[in-house]
């Protein structure tokens, strides 16, 4: 077997588009069966002997958290990159090296990497699938995937939505994601952002060619009385090599429970995480808030995710398939 | 002024390679792209901004005892895509070739966007950049989507 993927045999997740509808659709109903794994209350090893490698060259506490307990439930076992600045990473390694080593080592891997590109990059260096955990400001589909499932979840489908997506529109790899997959599933969006941080004129732009019916402003609230979701996102300061443009920006939403007097009942609020303060948590008690279920979801989404790039079919009684923990 | 008057600028060459039809302006690119430059050893003749029917104004360029391959002449698709190019033997055309614009460009101009992971010059994949449509032309990164500026692009070449 040749130690580098030349023949693209091996099909990751890097973008949403290597998903269709069908099969997002399809692996969301398998989450759904997964549940009470995820939740703990039934043991179901599908994944008993196979290894997943966690590479996150950047931080992150859920989505490297979430595949470690995906991978865990369903009986596999997971090894971690760990720290960047004491891997070879520091002395200069190149991701390619990086990847064919660990590509040897697992069977399946979940990358988070500052550069975009990073994990289509991974997946023609490697033999085995890639999970782009996200890419710099590039994509995030396994916490699209996980998104999905939450409106799902609360609305019952995923067609014919309208979804304000606000905050941090310009680096914002999950909204990139997530606004490619709403527009596939004829949902209505609108772009809440302060000028400086407008959704990328060329995602704008391609989601017009597919049919979105889009609205950009800079004003939230009044949008919100006929949303289904409002998906807020953090002013990430990171981002900004500039710290008076982060200053100008900083704090542009603050959404409070005094805002949500005449939404609509089933509107669902959603976050991926983690917030500062553009949400307040006087919205925590409400019945729109969905942040931390969402957080909780991206388990099962994960767990899904996993069984269908290693093509371990779920069974359909998970109840009967599983034992007592 | 006529297209045959405007060749004899340069005199006849007796073995090597001419590429007519370049865009005007991007003569330096097109050496750029083949790798010629002052360490080339062979005689290099390079005519711009030459009046052309076709083209309004056109630049020409001859490679003397060198015929350049394919492989180095689909390079120029990005900044030269209807260049005419001829193989010279003994002072006659022996063979003319056109320059092929793939689905993909590959190892020729690095991705314009400073964050993608091509931009570690010590990875060792390939630099792509795909043909999303050719008339006008759009590229975009094979890693990370980016749509590429093509002012831009002719600065990256690798």
């Amino acid at each position: 077997m040749p130690v580098v993927n030349r023949g693209k045999a091996v099909t990751g997740l890097i973008t949403m588009d290597d998903l269709t509808n069908e099969e997002i659709l399809e692996i969301l109903a398998d989450a759904e069966r997964l549940l009470p794994v995820a939740k703990g209350e039934l043991y179901l090893p599908l994944l008993q002997g196979r290894i997943l490698g966690n590479l996150f060259f950047e931080p992150s506490t859920r989505t490297r958290m979430s595949f470690e307990t995906a991978m865990k439930r369903l009986g596999g076992d997971v090894v971690n990159l760990g720290d960047v600045k004491t891997s070879s990473v520091v002395k200069g390694e190149t991701l390619f090296d990086t990847i064919q080593m660990v590509d040897g080592y697992t069977d399946i891997i979940a990358m988070r990497h500052p550069r975009q590109g990073a994990a289509q990059y991974a997946q023609d260096s490697a033999n085995v699938p890639i999970l782009n955990g996200g890419d710099g400001a590039g994509h995030h589909p396994t916490q699209t995937m996980l998104d999905l499932f939450t409106i799902k979840q609360a609305h019952g489908r995923l067609d014919g939505l309208k979804v304000i997506l606000a905050g941090d529109l310009r680096y914002g790899r999950t909204v990139h994601s997530l606004s490619h997959a709403l527009t596939r599933f004829g949902c209505e969006l609108v772009f809440a952002s302060p000028e400086l941080l407008r959704m990328p004129s060329e995602i704008v732009a391609d989601l017009s060619d597919h049919g979105a019916k889009i609205t950009e402003t800079e004003d939230l609230y009044s949008m919100m009385n006929d949303a289904d979701v409002v998906y807020m996102t953090r002013i990430q300061k990171e981002r900004f090599s500039d710290e008076d443009e982060y200053a100008k920006v900083a704090g542009a939403y603050k959404l409070h429970a005094n805002h949500l007097t005449d939404v609509k009942s089933g509107m669902i609020i959603m976050h991926p995480l983690p917030r500062v303060d553009e949400i307040h948590p006087s919205v925590d008690k409400t019945r729109h808030a969905r942040y931390f279920e969402q957080a909780f979801n991206g388990v099962v989404a994960r767990m899904a995710l996993l069984c269908k790039l290693l093509h371990v079919p779920i069974p359909n009684d998970v109840t009967k398939a599983g034992g007592a923990l | 002024m006529s297209n045959e008057h405007s060749m004899r600028r340069v005199t006849a060459i007796r073995n090597g390679t001419v590429i007519d039809h370049i865009p005007q302006g991007h003569a330096l690119t097109v050496l750029d792209m083949l790798g010629i430059d002052e360490k080339t050893s062979v005689p290099v003749s390079l005519v711009m901004n030459v009046p052309s029917k076709k083209m309004g104004s056109k630049d020409i360029i001859k490679v003397e005892d060198r015929e350049l391959t394919q492989a180095e002449l689909d390079r120029l698709a990005l900044v030269a895509p209807d260049a005419h190019v001829a193989i010279i033997r003994a002072y006659t055309v022996a063979e003319k070739m056109t320059i092929n614009f793939g689905d993909e460009i590959v190892n020729v101009v690095k991705c314009t966007m400073s964050n993608c992971i091509t931009s570690n010059l010590r990875e060792p994949l390939p630099h792509r950049l795909r043909v999303v449509s050719r008339d006008p032309l759009e590229l975009r990164c094979h890693y990370c989507g980016r749509p590429q500026d093509l002012d831009e692009l002719v600065n990256n070449v690798l």
